[in-house]
């Protein structure tokens, strides 16, 4: 193999010999756990390192620095959260139902790492590739509303049953959105394979990819499916089940402690395991963005995009308002469904009409007209030209 | 396993359904019943599909598809009534139910 | 091993069903339907209909278990628990009836001998297929289940609309 082939498989090769090198009675248990503890350490480790970033991205956004006592820039303060949240009291209200209380935060992380089975990393990186694994992860995925619902209501508090209930409420509007725009992808790649997806996405023209964020259906289904992403992890603007200035923690205000940390954990991990899909879906997977730079290993591209996704996340929670639960509503109800429709149906029309200028124009125009005449009708109606009012 | 074990199980869910349907004083109760028959009758299409002697047409997983569509559909159309009779009974519970007339 | 993964999943199922109609708390009821629908899906998955086994995930446990704990909860009396409790004497009749079904079906079951085959080779099953059937043969029935959950849909919603001009009772 070539440096740079051995530099992409690096990991593969040291699953093999890893494999190869154990007594031969354990080497299926070997080969089995070997990625599931990979994906084990390496999402939580990734979950750390978020934190740091969020904090002080969001601090450097509202004008004040993040963490900076802990470790140099404050990076040590992942371990500082761990230390307080394992040694905190953990309090259970004495009117809760503790097996829904207990089993909430457990369910919520072990479906979170479920999901992460079927995204590709890098090339031959995959858990398992399921003949169907769109819809195992989505499916996989619902089950987060399960475990919300069971934070709220276990606390037998009039807050986290309001917050559990808007949540789930939340996370079922936007889930139409979000199935919509990933059909779209599935529809174009012909198959529900994660890997097919990220192959059919693997071709150059040029040094241009072939991506399916640089057709006009593609681009329109992705920001569909990252705004519905945003809204089923839970995070602004759309995090009023979790308004931290309104109904506190919302669905979670009764736990303390390290059941606490595992609920951040489980919001973290969903974030990066829908961004993941994103890129899978639309960004090309593990694949270069120009055919020049095709020596960077593949799963080094995953995790590049992972972080401008994330990054993407941070920056829209410091800068947009919060939308109120009708709001919400509203613009899942009477504007991302439309358009996703109308997404689906260019994303058709785009395998149907010949490739060439025609095509772009027809898809290009099918896209924007709906949405601008989307957003005047569903929105709030004058535009009024901004003012500003200084002190004197 | 074998054809007879997986219809048995689908006999027992069948049964469970039906003694909850039947027992049950909440509405909803009862329709959870209804839809674990429903269920009970999928998974005989499933056992079915499998065992036959041509499973690469897939009638059987079809035939699951859409009456797992049905189902939920059933699902929503019966709870919205439960809701809408709460509302104005404000019970749910099928033994007080008992007129035609509201 | 081609034994033991649909049975696990089989008495999961069962065992989710006779908690969801037995439990006393409707919440827990609907968590064990959950299970238990879990557990069906889990068993298509393991007779190697994973699509269907995947699709019951997705339906039953992600949005009809959702709905129908949206409705326990908005359908609540006070001390419902109390107020209600299950009367095993008075359910004698209802379990006998179930217990007799259940006991005509098997005998049913085990007295036919074309029942007792061994399963043929598991199916090379592509979403591919399922597709070009549902497409192909099936297109009919396809666009009808298209037409019923639209109607289902709009019924669910003008059934559970407030009326505007209600008398208060």
């Amino acid at each position: 193999m070539t440096p740079v082939q051995t530099a992409d498989q690096i990991f593969v090769l040291l699953d093999q010999w890893l494999v190869s090198h154990s007594p031969l009675i354990l080497q299926p248990l070997v080969a089995a756990a070997l990625p599931v503890v990979a994906i084990l350490g390496l999402f939580p480790g990734l979950f750390a390192l978020t934190t740091v970033l969020e904090r002080k991205g969001l601090g450097r956004i509202q004008n004040r620095i993040g963490p900076n006592r802990t470790g140099p820039l404050g990076i040590l303060q992942p371990l500082a959260d761990g230390v307080k949240s394992l040694t905190k009291e953990d309090i259970v209200p004495y009117a809760a139902d503790k097996i829904v209380n207990f089993i909430a935060p457990v369910f919520l992380v072990i479906v979170v790492f479920l999901t992460f089975a079927v995204l590709p990393i890098g090339r031959n990186m995959v858990l398992a590739n399921l003949d169907s694994g769109v819809l195992y992860f989505f499916a996989i995925g619902a089950a987060t509303e399960l475990s919300v619902f069971m934070a709220g209501w276990s606390s037998r508090n009039k807050y986290a049953l309001l917050g559990a209930m808007r949540a789930v409420a939340q996370m079922i509007s936007y889930e139409v959105p979000l199935l919509l725009s990933a059909t779209c992808a599935v529809m174009t790649a012909g198959s529900l394979s994660t890997v097919a997806i990220v192959a059919q996405q693997g071709g150059f023209t040029g040094i241009f990819p072939h991506w399916y964020v640089f057709t006009p259906w593609g681009f329109a289904a992705f920001l569909l499916f990252m705004i519905a992403a945003l809204a089923e992890s839970n995070r602004s603007p759309f995090d009023m089940p979790e308004g931290e200035s309104e109904i506190i923690a919302g669905y979670f205000i009764e736990y303390s402690g390290f059941k606490f940390a595992l609920f951040f954990l489980g919001e973290y991990l969903g974030m990066f395991a829908i961004s993941g899909m994103g890129i899978t879906l639309f960004l090309g997977g593990w694949g270069a963005p120009f055919s020049f730079l095709d020596f960077v290993p593949s799963y080094l591209w995953f995790f590049i995009k992972l972080f401008v996704l994330i990054s993407v996340f941070i920056w829209i929670r410091g800068t947009l308002p919060r939308l109120r639960t009708d709001q919400l509503m509203d613009f899942a109800w009477k504007f991302m469904l439309p358009m996703a429709l109308i997404v689906l149906v260019d994303a058709g029309l785009w395998r149907w009409l010949a490739p060439g200028a025609a095509r772009w124009a027809i898809t290009t125009l099918i896209v924007l007209v709906p949405y601008i005449v989307l957003g005047r009708a569903v929105g709030s109606g004058k535009i009024e030209k901004r003012s500003y009012r200084y002190a004197s | 396993m074998t054809l007879d074990s997986l219809l048995l199980v689908s006999a027992a869910l069948f049964a469970i359904g039906l003694a909850g349907a039947l027992l049950r004083r909440n509405a909803i109760l009862v329709l959870v019943g209804i839809e674990l028959m429903l269920n009970a009758a999928n998974l005989n299409f499933i056992a079915f599909w499998r065992f036959s002697a041509h499973p690469e047409a897939f009638t059987g997983v079809l035939f699951l598809l859409f009456s797992i569509a049905v189902a939920a559909a059933e699902a929503a159309v019966g709870l919205a009534l439960i809701i809408a009779i709460h509302r104005h009974y404000k019970t749910a519970n099928v033994d007080r139910i008992d007129r035609m007339k509201g | 091993m081609n034994f033991a993964l649909p049975a696990f999943f089989a008495a999961l199922s069962i065992a989710g069903a006779v908690a969801a109609l037995s439990l006393r708390n409707l919440v827990h009821c609907a968590l064990a339907l959950v299970l238990a629908f879990a557990g069906l899906g889990g068993l298509y998955v393991a007779l190697g209909a994973q699509f269907a086994g995947l699709a019951q995930i997705l339906v039953y446990s992600g949005a009809v278990a959702i709905l129908i704990v949206f409705a326990v909860l908005l359908v609540r009396e006070r001390d419902e628990e109390q107020r209600h409790p299950i009367r095993w004497s008075n359910s004698l009749s209802g379990i006998a009836v179930a217990v007799l079904v259940f006991i005509a079906i098997a005998r049913i079951l085990t007295s036919d001998s074309s029942l007792h085959r061994a399963a043929p080779a598991a199916p090379s099953a592509t979403i591919r297929d399922i597709g070009t059937m549902m497409m192909g043969a099936d297109i009919l029935p396809l666009e009808i289940i298209g037409l019923l959950l639209t109607a289902a849909m709009l019924g669910a919603v003008i059934l559970a609309l407030r009326e505007r001009n209600a008398v208060k009772s």
